[in-house]
């Protein structure tokens, strides 16, 4: 006897448990199919060819008017499910009632609209079916039509590559740090931006959208941080959810998806369901594997054959052509798991496979994604990879493969790539050197002058040595930052200039690091690389900061903090000392210490105080000390011309000056200045990293002295006649060391590495002296702001308290 | 177990931590990834070093004080030092931090 199935929707797991159930038991199924889009089944996840044009909408339909009909199947399409009466055993639709004995539900998935300011606007779509398709392909039609793709996941990156195939501006907006971030790690999240950066997509990641804009239709997006990006189409991918509603209604379990057990049946036992829209074992589907793996067991429940659903591991592939990327499996870091890495800058190449307990259970490729079937298929069968250890990362086709070069990342450079910046040589000159005889670092040095001036580069010039020359150059050992690299901190400097890197991902990824983020010891350093050579394009990391410049306050042993207000030259006023008193006071300060550094020191603040106690320092003036930071700390003066006898300038003025110009900015290592009004050097300007002493004729500025583990004299940079050439110098000088020293030295050990006169002889010229100011500048109208006054709001106030307070909750 | 919703995971930054009261002292919360958190005492057991304020790596943690390094899947000190710091179990589930409420009643009992 014919049995009447009633299926909600027809998408890619209705349209296969139809095939299955069809072919297993023909002719005793009286089906019929609804389907709220105004036309059958077809492939979805071919809808981006679609999009780009590389396919049309007849070449993706799966089941025809005609198929359909061959299978007597009864097409209610374009028609709603309004309800499901369950005790009647009817589906209610727009045009009517379907009795039905078996119901199998595949509403699929909604997507999720950012319930932001706008989102309701014409021209903000979402990415799910063929109207939507269909409105980007109009919308691209326009000439020079600008598109705001918010959600840089599978379906996000898809829409962007259409609509920019089609023509459109495109600006994908990503709230994670990196793309794709559930499927790839943020090396290949990186190498796919950057393959998307070339077709013309730009990309925004840490994005975070605030509003959309518009009249009649939207008009543009203004993000959290202020950013406007003006739009003439606003697609939404940033996520899907079970289509539950109607389940829902008619009283079926319903979690986040439709609750269904292995069977796919549902709460009732009539009714099953499949796709997106259900929820098993506590899992929600995305991807189109495991629906087909439902759609089967769906079919098979129906006719009577015992089946159960098991949930597999999954791989994913982006469909932009011209991209090739591939992840499966559990990818992230983990104790006793051990990653291979295969990376190949130059040609875009990145591959990492995850190794534990000799299994390989994850694997992310970019670039040469053509074993990826090979590794998936190990990861699926659990195989043992011992044996093909050596050579697993080179594929099915590697018996026994070269070690890898550690050379790689010089070894890439193009012959146009700038090695020595001061003296302007490029890979190139210094290969053909070597190909013209040169042999050792010095030969290279006398015929190019590459490392003959700061001598940063000399490891490169090295590496450059031995990956033209092969066994026949040794290379010096050098000291690496850390275990995460073999490059030291000079190379690593140098890379980043030489090779544009402005992201940590980028060095990352292309100076072949061993760790996904670093580590504390070279992450910190990285990150003041990044921020002091690309002040506008590089944003600061505070998670990449030592606690002291997170929270800005000096962590004590007993984990509480210091508060240091700045007193510009050591010149306070009654009001301020007032101020501070009261916060002592107030916030119960145990310890109120005079520092050497010529201002006052709160010691033993509580961290959830800070905020608030920088607030109330703020209203009266106070700005913070920055005595935490590898960044400028006081400039101590003497009391100058204004009072003292023997006093020859106003060295309290210029203190002041120099500590107006040089706050907040960040440097290798902490930055001491002093002035003093005379030789006799009541400010002690001569132990400091710049100490200025001034005298009858002008000002004598004195660099890289110390009074630390090492004690050392100031060396004589300059004497200069005014006190505007004296700010310059200083200034050059501090954006000099900011450029060229290692993290973690202070002048005097980079002065020890560079020499003086290399420091004389490139500041003595103007040009490269103004050049030098100007680029301190630029990083200061960036960096030079107040942390105290930016925290001191509610917000950042919350992010200083705990996250919750669990010592009230019952112990029963 | 009696899971305890501890609030948004966006409130923890990425590759930072926050930190929760709880009777026994405080724990720690790591986010070492965008949906993975791990939570572990906040206490270094070498010289009491507030665990949260260290950065945050791969899957480990760095002391702020002395630059002691711990894995925080299982607690163990890495390297040369040794020692161990509690952990706890947690769960997200859509956005939100769990924590395993009872595994905070065994600590308070200990």
């Amino acid at each position: 006897m014919t049995q009447k199935l009633v299926v909600i929707g027809a998408g890619m797991a209705s349209g296969r448990a139809l095939e299955h159930l069809i072919e297993a038991a023909p002719g005793a199924w009286n089906i019929t199919l609804f389907n709220a889009e105004p036309r059958g089944n077809y492939n979805r996840i071919m809808l981006s060819p679609v999009l780009s044009g590389e396919k049309s909408y007849a070449e993706i339909v799966t089941h025809d008017d005609d198929w359909y009909a061959r299978h007597g199947v009864t097409c209610r399409f374009g028609q709603t499910v309004e309800r499901i009466d369950r005790d009647r055993k009817v589906v209610i639709g727009t045009t009517g009632e379907v009795p039905y004995d078996k119901l199998l539900v595949s509403t699929g998935s909604s997507p999720f609209i950012i319930p932001c300011p706008g989102h309701d606007l014409p021209g903000v779509i979402a990415y799910r079916d063929f109207d939507d398709t269909e409105a980007m392909i109009e919308a691209s039609g326009r000439p020079g039509a600008r598109a705001v793709v918010i959600g840089g996941g599978l379906l996000g990156l898809e829409a962007a590559a259409g609509l920019r195939l089609r023509g459109m501006e495109v600006t994908v907006l990503h709230l994670a740090g990196h793309l794709m971030e559930r499927q790839l790690d943020a090396a290949a999240g990186y190498l796919l931006q950057k393959d998307l950066e070339k077709r013309g997509i730009t990309v925004l990641t840490r994005a975070s959208t605030k509003e959309i804009v518009g009249g009649d239709r939207v008009e543009r997006v203004r993000l959290e941080d202020g950013t406007e990006l003006p739009a003439d189409l606003v697609v939404m991918a940033v996520g899907i959810r079970p289509a539950v509603q109607l389940a829902k209604e008619a009283g079926l379990a319903v979690g986040r998806g439709i609750h269904v057990d292995d069977q796919m049946i549902t709460s009732d036992a009539d009714i099953l369901a499949v796709g997106e829209c259900i929820e098993h074992r506590g899992a929600i589907f995305g991807l189109v594997a495991p629906l087909y793996d439902q759609a089967k067991v769906a079919a098979q429940t129906l006719v009577g054959e015992a089946a159960a659903f098991t949930p597999k591991q999954l791989s994913t592939k982006l469909k932009v052509t011209g991209v090739d990327l591939f992840s499966a499996g559990d990818f992230a870091e983990g104790e006793g798991r051990e990653d291979i890495v295969y990376r190949d800058p130059a040609r875009g190449i990145y591959k990492r496979l995850v190794i534990e307990d000799d299994r390989l259970i994850g694997a992310v490729m970019y670039g040469d994604t053509a074993d990826g079937n090979w590794f998936f298929g190990l990861i699926k069968e659990g195989a043992d990879v011992s044996e093909m250890r050596e050579t697993l990362i080179f594929g099915p086709a590697y018996q026994g493969g070269p070690a890898q070069d550690p050379l790689a990342a010089v070894a890439a450079l193009p012959a146009d790539a700038e090695i020595c910046g001061c003296n302007g040589v490029c890979k190139g000159r210094i290969v053909a050197a070597i190909e013209g005889g040169a042999t050792t670092l010095g030969d290279v040095k006398a015929v190019t002058k590459a490392s003959a001036s700061c001598g940063t580069c000399t490891g490169l010039v090295e590496q450059v040595l031995a990956a033209t020359l092969g066994d026949d150059f040794a290379m010096p050992t050098a000291q690496p930052i850390c275990g995460c690299t073999e490059l030291t901190h000079e190379d690593v400097r140098r890379l980043i200039k030489a090779r544009g890197l402005k992201s940590q991902p980028a060095v990352w990824q292309e100076l072949g690091w061993s760790k996904p983020n670093g580590c504390h010891v070279c992450r910190p350093a990285v990150n003041y690389y990044l921020l002091a050579d690309w002040p506008l394009e590089y944003r600061d990391d505070p998670q990449s900061r030592f606690v002291n410049e997170r929270k800005h306050a000096n962590i004590q042993k007993d984990g509480t903090f210091s508060v240091v207000p700045r007193m510009w030259g050591g010149i306070t006023t009654p009001q301020e000392l007032r101020a501070i008193a009261d916060a002592a006071e107030k916030y119960d300060v145990p310890t109120v210490k005079v520092t050497g550094g010529q201002r006052i020191d709160l010691l033993g603040v509580k961290g959830e105080d800070l905020p608030a106690i920088w607030g109330d320092l703020n209203a009266a003036g106070l700005v913070s000390g920055h005595a935490y930071s590898k960044g400028l700390r006081t400039v101590k003066t003497c009391v100058g011309t204004d009072h003292c006898r023997f006093g020859t300038q106003d060295s309290t003025g210029l203190g002041i000056k120099l500590e107006k110009r040089l706050w907040g900015s960040w440097t290798p290592h902490k930055v001491k200045l002093a002035v003093s009004g005379c030789p006799r050097n009541c400010a002690e300007a001569t132990c400091k990293d710049v100490g200025i002493v001034c005298v009858d004729s002008g000002f004598e500025i004195g660099v890289g002295g110390a009074a630390g583990m090492d004690v050392k004299e100031v060396e004589p940079l300059v004497k200069v006649a005014t006190e505007a050439e004296a700010i310059d110098w200083t200034v050059a000088f501090i954006q000099l060391f900011r450029e060229h020293a290692r993290y973690l030295d202070r002048p005097y050990k980079w002065l020890g590495k560079v020499g003086l006169p290399w420091v004389q002889d490139t500041l003595g010229d103007a040009t490269t002296r103004a050049a030098l100011v100007e680029r301190f500048d630029l990083s200061q109208s960036v960096y030079q702001t107040d942390p105290w006054a930016e925290r001191a709001t509610p917000e950042a106030r919350r992010a200083f308290a705990p996250l919750a307070d669990l010592t009230m909750e019952a112990a029963e | 177990m009696s899971w305890i919703d501890l609030g948004p995971l966006d409130a923890v930054p990425e590759r930072g931590a926050r930190i929760v009261k709880t009777r026994a002292g405080c724990i720690a919360l790591f986010r070492t990834g965008p949906d993975e958190v791990f939570a572990a005492s906040n206490t270094c057991p070498h010289k009491g070093g507030p665990l949260s304020e260290g950065i945050v790596h791969g899957r480990q943690v760095t002391c702020p004080l002395h630059n002691w390094v711990f894995d925080l899947e299982t607690g163990e000190a890495q390297g040369a030092d040794r020692g161990r710091i509690a952990t706890y179990p947690l769960r997200i589930v859509q956005g939100r931090i769990l924590i395993d409420g009872n595994s905070l009643a065994v600590d308070r009992a200990a």
